[in-house]
């Protein structure tokens, strides 16, 4: 006899790009075909945090893990596990990585290892299309709780009394906000919700709004209802496609149910929600910024005060919130505060998200408590290090953030001890550096951006990015000077000072963190000539090796005719021709040339 | 970014495409605050178009009673908008931070060395066009491509060079 199984799709951004969706039509063929339609339920799920092992399977009861699947793949789950009964241990996840555990367990908030999930609490469990699967897991309970036994003073005392923070970078408290907004008189006001996610090497609020859109509405209707604002505006950006669509579902299916519009639930507090498209500015995710973006002009900042909690959109009380924070909020609401200060440390309470990347083994979305450590996270959950190579920083707060190394793998994380440490809690973004990256050049990188990003407004900003950035170029291409360091050092702190928001005054972060922490890197650059993870082109120095089998290709594509050597012999490179052009290395079929 | 063109259904003609323009404007000046919805009309508009035509910012401009300067202010500011017409394909090549750092500057130099253009051009052939874009979601595969609205992940120098040949051999047929 066939068992009853419900069937999990990941539909996330990364497990569609690598063919999800076939997948689900050849799933579903395959059931037809066996007569199991009727016996299976296939739905979709947010990104479940293993993307690096997509396209992804869930097949429950049981919860297996399928991964890296091709459509070939299917019909043999779908004969030996579905009609026979016996999983497939070659193609099932089987490392037992936290995400796993967390996986087997999930719908429980509970520690699992490292992770725990509030704000992610219903990403790769729902379907995010259905208002019914929500509903099924408290959906919506919490703004029932607000609007019929609570007073807006009451749930603002409550977010206030959690201790949450703004999870958009600054954490900001985000109970003194809702204060102030809520203290405005007249009508109207309005609660905005940041999904801009400005930082480039981040997917959190992404990944939030793909998995779990309800939880976002209803925690803006929640603040709707504390600050006495009718009127809810997510400014998403136009990238995030999937996003988009998923929001937009959710606001109209919430609309169908009555749970936004006139009257919510037989109260008298009416709320409705509407999108409005960024358009690809990271200025824009600055609070100001975006509201200019909204007003339909350009985004550039104006100083504060007059903060949005007074004078935000179209001139009224505005209450613009991350969209990790918002998710917050039906928790906190539903659970009370006392438990939500259970979790995380003195001055940071609850949990972070984190879009873990770059140079480790699992990739993905996490959810740890706050005090949670570096290496937990990297090591634990990440997996460590890939390929053997050396850890060499994380990078924590994107374009505004900075480089940790090794010293602080310790540091429970929150958004003080990470300040002091010399980075940022910022949005979430967390990337894992080896010693394959020069951290000039990732310093470079991060400069690069924000002073392209720079609206133009203030001459600190957009002028003394361009000068730092001209010395680090300068550094990176072997010209460096003495005194250059400090050069940076000084510009740096100006900009910081003298820049009007927080693009400019973060900016100079990124190069001052690695200055702080990795000066040496920065010293063989300038003195040696030296780039130790041979990133920088003009400072390696190529070498053919013994590898070399004299086919000759290098020697045809170098343009200065620097190689030399006949039919079948280990060519040589004269270094004093050489212009370090990289052309030879590409070439070269045999690996036969060497960085050094 | 250059949003998809509507290859699927047949494609629409200048005049409807004006009319679609006209129809999204009339409806959000029904709107509180209906210069507020200038940057969803050029969104609905690239859409449409592929870019902002010159012409239509006119028409924008007569129809919203905005001056063509300031949506030109607007349309300039932002990088999603497309002022020309972008090629048949676009590449955007995920310059975030994730994809740096598995070697995204020697993928984005590989390409640009192939086609011979630079950020933000076109191939003369009108083929492809380059943009560098941030995080595209899918950092486990850095690094990463997006040629129109598909992912090539963990991609080298060569895989990407193969990868562009394919495409130049699709239109060749
Ligand atoms: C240059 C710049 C970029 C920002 N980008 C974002 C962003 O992408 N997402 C976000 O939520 N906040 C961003 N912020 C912070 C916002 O200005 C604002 O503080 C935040 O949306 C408030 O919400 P929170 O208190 O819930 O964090 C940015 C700030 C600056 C200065
Ligand atoms: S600091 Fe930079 S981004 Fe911010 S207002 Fe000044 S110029 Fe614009
Ligand atoms: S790096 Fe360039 S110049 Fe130097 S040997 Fe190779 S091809 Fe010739
Ligand atoms: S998108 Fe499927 S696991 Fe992340
Ligand atoms: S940084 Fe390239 S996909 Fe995330």
């Amino acid at each position: 006899m066939t068992a009853t199984y419900r069937i999990i799709v990941c539909d996330g951004t990364s497990c569609l790009n690598s063919g999800a969706r076939t997948l689900t039509t050849v799933l579903k063929a395959q059931l037809d075909k066996h007569g199991l339609t009727d016996k299976t339920t296939v739905s979709l799920s947010g990104c479940l945090g293993m993307c690096d092992k997509g396209p992804i399977v869930v097949v429950n009861p049981g919860y297996t893990l399928y991964g890296s699947l091709t459509e070939g793949d299917i019909p043999e789950i779908v004969e030996e596990h579905l009609v026979k009964g016996k999983p497939i241990a070659r193609l099932a996840i089987q490392e037992d990585h936290l995400y796993n555990r967390f996986f087997r367990v999930f719908g429980d908030a509970k520690f699992f290892g490292h992770q725990m999930r509030v704000t992610l609490r219903n990403c790769g469990i729902i379907d995010p299309e259905s208002i019914d699967d929500y509903l099924s897991l408290r959906g919506y309970e919490a703004l029932a709780k607000a609007v019929t036994d609570m007073t807006p003073q009451q749930v603002v005392a409550e977010v206030e009394k959690s201790g949450l923070r703004g999870r958009g970078g600054a954490g900001f408290p985000t109970g003194t906000k809702w204060k102030f907004t809520a203290a405005q008189v007249g009508t109207p006001k309005y609660v905005i919700c940041n999904a801009d996610e400005g930082d480039p090497g981040a997917f959190m609020d992404r990944s939030a709004i793909e998995g779990d859109p309800h939880t976002i509405v209803e925690g803006m209707a929640i603040g709707g209802y504390a600050v006495g604002s009718s009127k809810g505006i997510v400014y998403i950006r136009a990238e995030y496609p999937l996003a988009i669509r998923r929001i937009t579902k959710a606001i109209e299916d919430a609309r169908a149910h009555g749970l936004l519009g006139e009257n919510i639930l037989g109260s008298d507090f009416s709320f409705d929600m509407e999108i409005r498209l960024g358009a690809g500015a990271f200025v824009c995710g600055e609070e100001t910024a975006l509201i200019h973006s909204i007003e339909g002009a350009r985004g550039m900042p104006r100083p504060r005060p007059p903060y949005p909690s007074v004078q935000g959109l179209f001139g009224r009380p505005t209450l613009i919130n991350n969209v990790e924070t918002w998710a917050n909020v039906p928790v906190i609401v539903l659970d009370g505060a006392n438990w939500f200060r259970t979790v995380g440390t003195e001055t940071s309470k609850g949990t972070k998200v984190f879009a873990l990347a770059g140079k480790v083994v699992n990739t993905g979305l996490i959810e740890v408590p706050m005090g949670t450590t570096l290496r937990q996270i990297i090591y634990d959950v990440g997996g460590g290090i890939p390929g053997g190579k050396a850890f060499k920083a994380v990078q924590t707060g994107g374009p505004s953030g900075g480089c940790l190394p090794e010293q602080y793998l310790d540091t429970p994380i929150d958004y003080d001890s990470l300040a002091k440490a010399g980075s940022i809690m910022g949005s979430g973004g967390m990337i894992v550096i080896d010693e394959d990256s020069c951290m000039v050049d990732i310093a470079k990188f991060f400069l690069e951006f924000t002073q392209n990003e720079s609206c133009g407004k203030c001459t600190p900003c957009r002028e003394g990015t361009k000068r730092m950035l001209e010395i680090l170029t300068r550094i990176t291409e072997g010209k460096g000077q003495a005194g250059d360091i400090d050069k940076l050092e000084r510009l740096g702190k100006m900009i910081q000072k003298a820049s009007l928001c927080g693009l400019g005054q973060s900016a100079p972060n990124p190069v001052l963190s690695t200055i702080k922490n990795f000066r040496a890197e920065y010293e063989e650059h300038i003195h040696d000539k030296r780039c130790r993870a041979r990133v920088c082109e003009n400072l390696v120095t190529y070498e053919i090796t013994e590898k070399c089998v004299g086919c000759g290709a290098c020697r045809k594509v170098c343009p200065v005719t620097a190689i030399a050597g006949g039919p079948k012999k280990q060519h040589v490179i004269d270094q004093d021709k050489c212009i370090k052009c990289g052309q030879c290395f590409k070439t070269c079929k045999f690996e036969a040339i060497a960085k050094v | 970014m250059a949003t998809q063109t509507q290859e699927l259904t047949a494609p629409l003609t200048d005049e409807q495409k004006l009319a679609q323009v006209r129809e999204f404007i009339a409806e959000v000046m029904t709107h509180e605050h209906p210069d507020s919805y200038l940057i969803a009309v050029l969104h609905r508009t690239q859409e449409l178009y592929g870019y902002l035509p010159t012409e239509v910012m006119d028409e924008i401009a007569q129809e919203m009673g905005i001056p063509t300067a300031h949506i030109w202010g607007v349309a300039t500011f932002y990088h999603y908008f497309n002022l020309a017409p972008p090629g048949k394909h676009v590449i955007s090549v995920c310059l975030g931070t994730a994809c740096y750092v598995r070697g995204a500057a020697q993928i984005l130099q590989t390409i640009k060395d192939e086609l011979k253009i630079d950020v933000g051009d076109v191939t003369e052939d009108g083929l492809f066009s380059l943009q560098p874009a941030r995080c595209l979601g899918a950092c486990g595969l850095a690094p990463v491509v997006m040629i129109d609205d598909k992912i090539h992940g963990e991609l080298t120098p060569k895989k990407v060079t193969q990868l562009i040949n394919q495409y130049r051999k699709q239109a060749n047929k």
